[in-house]
């Protein structure tokens, strides 16, 4: 089974820019279900990206963020084959992670 | 389920490489990331939801979102770019990106006013990494969006109003 | 009104008039007086007149072709689409073999990878038109496998990758020299024009009379194009969906009792629409709203 992260992430001369894409209802406790019954709030609360052990991006959601939530950012240096950690966790403590590859 | 090709996700560890086996979310269970004890130093670290916000996220006000985030009031800038649309397509999917030229940036936020809480994400920008950021959010309904910029400990704005509409053909 | 929507909306209602009046006319009419490539100039004519800016290709991708604020939008989501998930997933279903030891690979032409265009295609053997769903599904049957629901996620991924596989292929849909083929083009074709439902809409009353305006909130797509999205992830639906499943919601929508998902009546409309969508790029899958 594959990961819930999907990551793009292109180094170029100066910056890498990365783009993810995470598997994740982001339910914000608003809407009802089938029944009539209000479906729980479920969401990413934090995911985070490292490079060479350092935090280059921290992201705290909440559960405005739409469904299969999408991020975009650049950081400066990386470089093709470099590793990228990303990691998350959600308001009901689960959570997943992937090293993903700079293209 | 073929173990092999399973999982792209491997936390290498001191030459040894340890495969997550992590259930997708279309099968209702998330598995949690057992990473307990000390962590190695070449360990990625996992997010750490203790430093999540809790108190700005649950503000049912812009001005109570600001402050506590923030604690400061912000001042409107052109400096600061928010793109959004003028009419979203869909309120539950709304493309909305942040950039801006001030110097020094630290964190980006982005609010929707109408939204029941209106903080909708925070951003730590760390030294190095760029100061715009792209995502996709919900909006409830025509709302304010407002992009705020942490720099050299100011906090700077920019303010769009996004027209939200049921979405049609009463499905 | 202004005088550029009085003239599509008496377009659309003197094309309306001329093909109801024409499928009324063809009723009383043998199957093989059936020309579908003069009904084919003739549907493409409306839309490339009414529509002159819109490059012949756009077309299939709908309302974005029609409306510049919400391109924008679905370029920028399209990305790095939503429906990236169900496309690894169905690409997953695609590669795993059946328990006998066969796959998907084994049932089409060219091992099931860039086909989609090729469908729905008609079967003399059978006499039926057969959509790739159906024909998904047969494959599933003669493996041994039970079928998959026609409206829900599996075969929405699954479709899913077939279509992306085939993504840029023009629609290659034939007729072959068939009474039965003509018949269920023709049958098609007539289903899209009646109305239906409470609502008493056709399919054409919002996909070529008010093609490009608003029904409500959003923008009506194009009959031009329409299928070559499909399957769709609809921010509505907040997941993927099959075309029965856009079929039989198009129905709900006009308060129709909807048919049940690839009923002979829906797989005619959908060769109707293909056909009249030859030599369009598939665009699937799509994402709308």
């Amino acid at each position: 089974m594959a990961s819930t992260i999907r990551v793009r992430a292109v180094a170029g001369s100066d910056n890498t820019e990365v783009q993810a894409l995470v598997q994740h209802p982001m339910d914000s406790g608003f809407i009802k279900d089938a029944k009539g019954d209000l479906i729980p709030p479920h969401y990413i609360e934090v995911i985070e990206f490292q490079h060479a052990g350092k935090a280059v991006f921290t992201a705290y959601w909440g559960p405005a963020v739409s469904k299969d939530p999408y991020i975009k950012f650049s950081f400066k240096g990386g470089k093709t084959g470099d590793d990228l950690n990303i990691s998350w966790v959600d308001n009901k403590g689960q959570s997943d992670s992937l090293v993903g590859k700079i293209q | 389920m073929d173990l092999n090709s399973m999982s792209e996700n491997t936390v290498k560890r001191r030459g040894q490489t340890r495969r997550t086996v992590v259930q997708g979310a279309l099968a209702g269970g998330l598995a949690t990331l057992g990473l307990a004890g000390t962590a190695p130093a070449d360990r990625a670290r996992a997010a750490d939801a203790s430093k999540w916000p809790k108190e700005a996220f649950s503000q049912k006000t812009e001005a109570g979102a600001i402050k506590a985030l923030y604690g400061k009031t912000p001042e409107a800038s052109d400096k600061v770019s928010l793109d959004a649309p003028e009419i979203a397509e869909n309120g539950a999917v709304v493309p909305i990106s942040v950039t801006t030229t001030l110097p020094g940036v630290t964190s980006i936020a982005i609010l929707a006013a109408g939204n029941p809480f209106p903080l909708a994400a925070h951003f730590v920008i760390p030294a190095g990494t760029s100061a715009a950021v792209a995502n996709r959010l919900k909006l409830a309904k025509t709302t304010n969006v407002i992009a705020l910029v942490e720099a050299g400990g100011k906090i700077y704005s920019a303010t769009k109003e996004v027209k939200v509409t049921v979405g049609g053909c009463g499905g | 009104m202004t005088a550029k929507h009085r003239t599509a909306a008496i377009n659309g209602t003197v094309f309306f008039a001329i093909a109801v009046a024409a499928i009324g006319a063809q009723a009383a009419r043998a199957a093989n007086t059936v020309d579908p490539q003069a009904d084919f100039k003739a549907f493409r004519a409306y839309f490339t007149k009414r529509f002159p800016k819109v490059p012949l290709s756009d077309f299939v991708n709908g309302p974005y072709s029609m409306d510049a604020g919400l391109r924008k939008q679905w370029i920028e989501i399209d990305a790095f689409p939503p429906y990236q998930f169900a496309l690894d997933k169905g690409k997953q279903m695609f590669e795993t073999p059946f328990p006998n030891g066969k796959t998907y690979a084994d049932c089409f032409a060219n091992k099931g990878i860039g086909i989609r265009q090729n469908y729905p295609l008609f079967d003399t053997k059978s006499g039926e038109v057969i959509t790739l769903d159906v024909a998904l599904n047969q494959c599933r049957q003669q493996n041994g496998q039970p079928p998959l629901d026609y409206t829900k996620d599996d075969m929405a991924a699954l479709t899913a990758y077939m279509a992306y596989t085939s993504r840029g292929k023009p629609f290659d849909i034939k007729i072959p020299d068939d009474p039965r083929a003509r018949a269920a083009y023709q049958k098609g074709e007539e289903y899209f024009f009646s109305r239906r439902g409470q609502l008493n809409f056709s399919c054409a009353s919002c996909h070529v009379q008010s093609a490009g305006q608003h029904i409500r909130t959003e923008v009506l797509a194009p009959a031009l194009g329409l299928v070559a999205a499909l399957p769709i992830y609809r921010s509505e639906w907040g997941g993927m969906g099959t075309t029965s499943r856009r079929l039989t919601s198009c129905n709900s929508q006009v308060r129709a009792v909807p048919l049940k998902p690839e009923d002979e009546q829906y797989r005619d409309v959908e060769y109707y629409l293909s056909y009249m969508s030859n030599g369009l790029p598939i665009s699937g899958p799509g994402a709308r709203p």
